[in-house]
């Protein structure tokens, strides 16, 4: 007997193509982007995840300042130098270090140009960094002592300025100094936030600190641990080091911050996890306005069928078998626009990650809990217009127009 | 006077009302009326003489105000909405002026919406061979003329082999050729069913085919009839 209604039911929807397809849309599209939200949101956290892995759990990153998240805010502080750098290399727990600094400038070669940022690195930047030369080599101690004008560039660098030769060799102007490219490195696409990651100039830190930036500053220094050395011991040795070099007093705060790259992750994971639950929750107001298109629809066609329930009610259909009828309505058309949305909805999280260089991470759950959802709207909202239908008074409905 | 079982209804003093916040409007008058097994009736009369009223309440649709109505040994005025659904689902079968068809299914799925119903059905197929139109089974309402859809209007009202078969002006909306036809099917269901069939007509000329005219007036029945002879429906003209 279910069978037979769903049957109706699904004759009923068929007659109607178009406007069980414009119906649908509501809900495809809240569906759609739900599943398309979470899938893209997971699949950029697992991104996160593995570069956090791939890089090695001891690499700290020591930068100047603290961030703002606690009730002091950010804060600027002076900048380290390398002998802060070179005092870090000495302790035992620390293997390598890598201490760079950034400087905005405009690089010019073959008849092109592209401003980008140039960070001066030593040569440990690469293993600390993740890395690898693809052609030319990595700058040697006697580049990384004198400050040489050479360069290292990434992917998009040679992509732009050198189109598909190859840039060892090869004279570029930075700024404005010449220098000339000994390396390039191997791509690594985009990262975890779309940013170009390829969109890179490594030239040696005294390169950069005497005749591009003026001053004796170092951004930033990243510092592999030793390898049985743990996180927490490696930033203790590291923070009473530089408390002592800044002169810092006792009790007084760090006007510095170490974070392992796990911190780091945990930072942008969470980041992430905020926008993906504010996107999903407009996401959900859409589905939300799905169902009350259902519900418009199916009420303005009980009330075309008006003629049509008033015949089954006077044959002598029972009111609750009409309410059914059209239950069953409601339902077919949300759990199809659920299929479709899923479908779409994974569609659009696969070219989102073939785009974003990110894990496909389709999650069961969420496609089960939009099937659920998505039937629910069907049922919550085609309750009243078929209860309407059941409730039509034959006489009344026989004389409709 | 016909045996006492052999009659199917029985209405005294039937009375309807129609109150809304202004207007009190008697639409019928307390109507005495009894029907035989089997017997046709047809009735006449102008618009608003309280025809189709009566015939609503007599099938289950609506309710009087007073008076009762006895159909079989069940007392409908005493009935409550289900029980009226019940009614109207075993025992009664309905077909309306205009066709009330559903468009989307077949003669024969239009059929079977109350073959799926009703308690004692016949094959819908042989419904729809009493009415003529065994070769139309598959087509759906928009690909058949306006008398075959009365005709298969009328084979889902006889589908669940009824006691009572109401018509509400059956022909109205034809023209004598296919009303013919139409009314051909209705006294033919009547002879092969056995089914007690009152047809609402305001075309006189249909009386003819009758076993007893009911002519109503201003909510009254104002003149009875017995038909010594009944014509064939092949034989009115209007």
């Amino acid at each position: 007997m279910i069978w037979e209604t769903v049957r109706l039911a699904l004759l009923a929807l068929r007659r109607n193509k178009l406007r069980s397809a414009l119906t649908m849309l509501g809900i495809v599209i809240g569906v759609a982007a739900v599943i398309a939200m979470v899938t893209v949101g997971q699949g950029s956290s697992r991104s996160v995840t593995a570069s956090v892995a791939s890089l090695g759990t001891n690499v700290l990153s020591l930068r100047p300042g603290t961030h703002g998240f606690g009730p002091t805010g950010s804060r600027p502080a002076r900048a380290f130098t390398l002998r802060d750098a070179e005092a870090l290399a000495d302790l035992s727990v620390i293997a390598r270090v890598s201490p760079t600094v950034s400087s905005g400038q405009t690089v010019v070669a073959g008849g092109e140009n592209l401003g980008t940022s140039i960070t001066g690195a030593t040569s440990g930047y690469l293993e600390v960094g993740g890395w690898t030369i693809r052609s030319g080599r990595s700058f040697n101690s006697a580049e990384d002592r004198s400050g040489a004008s050479v360069c290292i560039i990434g992917e998009t660098i040679r992509q732009t300025l050198f189109r598909t030769t190859d840039p060892v060799g090869q004279q570029m102007r930075v700024g404005n100094i010449s220098c000339e490219v000994i390396g390039l490195l191997q791509a690594k696409g985009a990262g975890t936030f779309g940013q170009d990651q390829d969109d890179v100039v490594l030239m040696p830190i005294r390169t950069v600190q005497r005749r591009l930036a003026g001053n004796d500053d170092v951004g930033s220094i990243s510092l592999a641990l030793v390898s049985d050395v743990s996180a927490t011991r490696g930033a203790r040795e590291i923070e009473a080091l530089m408390r002592d070099r800044r002169r810092i007093a006792a009790g007084a705060e760090n006007d510095f911050s170490i974070m392992d790259r796990a911190q780091i992750a945990q930072v942008l994971t969470g980041i992430n996890s905020v926008l993906t639950g504010m996107l999903s929750s407009v996401a959900a107001v859409s589905l939300l306005v799905g169902g009350i298109g259902i519900m418009n629809i199916m009420l303005v066609s009980v009330t075309e069928r008006t003629r049509e329930i008033g015949i089954r009610l006077a044959i002598g259909a029972e009111g609750r078998q009409v309410l059914t009828q059209f239950l069953v309505e409601a339902v077919v058309l949300s759990l199809v626009g659920g299929i479709i949305g899923v479908i779409v909805g994974l569609g659009l999280a696969f070219a989102a990650s073939i785009f974003m260089a990110i894990p496909f991470a389709p999650q069961v759950y969420v496609v089960i809990l939009a099937f659920g959802f998505s039937a629910l709207i069907g049922v919550i909202f085609g309750y009243f217009p078929a209860r309407k239908a059941a409730r039509l008074d034959p006489i009344d409905a026989l004389r409709h127009e | 006077m016909p045996a006492s079982s052999d009659i199917v209804f029985r209405a005294t003093g039937l009375t309807k009302v129609y109150r809304n916040a202004a207007l009190e409007v008697q639409a019928l008058r307390g109507i005495d009326f009894q029907a035989r097994k089997g017997e046709f009736i047809v009735i006449l009369g102008p618009s608003g003489s309280g025809k189709s009223t009566f015939l609503n309440i007599v099938g289950g649709l609506d309710r009087a105000s007073d008076g009762e109505v006895w159909f079989e040994d069940h007392q409908l005025t005493s009935l409550n909405e289900a029980q009226l659904t019940q009614y109207r689902r075993d025992h009664v079968g309905f077909v309306f002026q205009f066709y009330n068809l559903v468009p989307s299914l077949t003669a024969r799925e239009n059929v079977q919406l109350v073959t799926e119903i009703a308690r004692r059905p016949m094959q819908a197929d042989h419904a729809l061979a009493l009415v003529g139109l065994s070769d139309r089974a598959n087509h759906f309402p928009a690909q058949l003329s306006g008398g075959e859809q009365q005709r298969v209007a009328i084979a889902r009202a006889i589908a669940k082999n009824p006691e009572v078969l109401l018509c509400d002006e059956p022909t109205g909306a034809l023209d004598s050729a296919t009303g013919i036809k139409v009314l051909q099917a209705l006294t033919e269901v009547n002879r092969a069913v056995g089914a007690t069939t009152l047809v609402i007509t305001h075309n006189a000329a249909i009386r003819d085919i009758a076993d007893r005219v009911i002519r109503f007036a201003d909510g009254r029945i104002a003149e009875e009839t017995v038909n010594a002879t009944k014509k064939l429906p092949a034989e009115v003209a209007w």
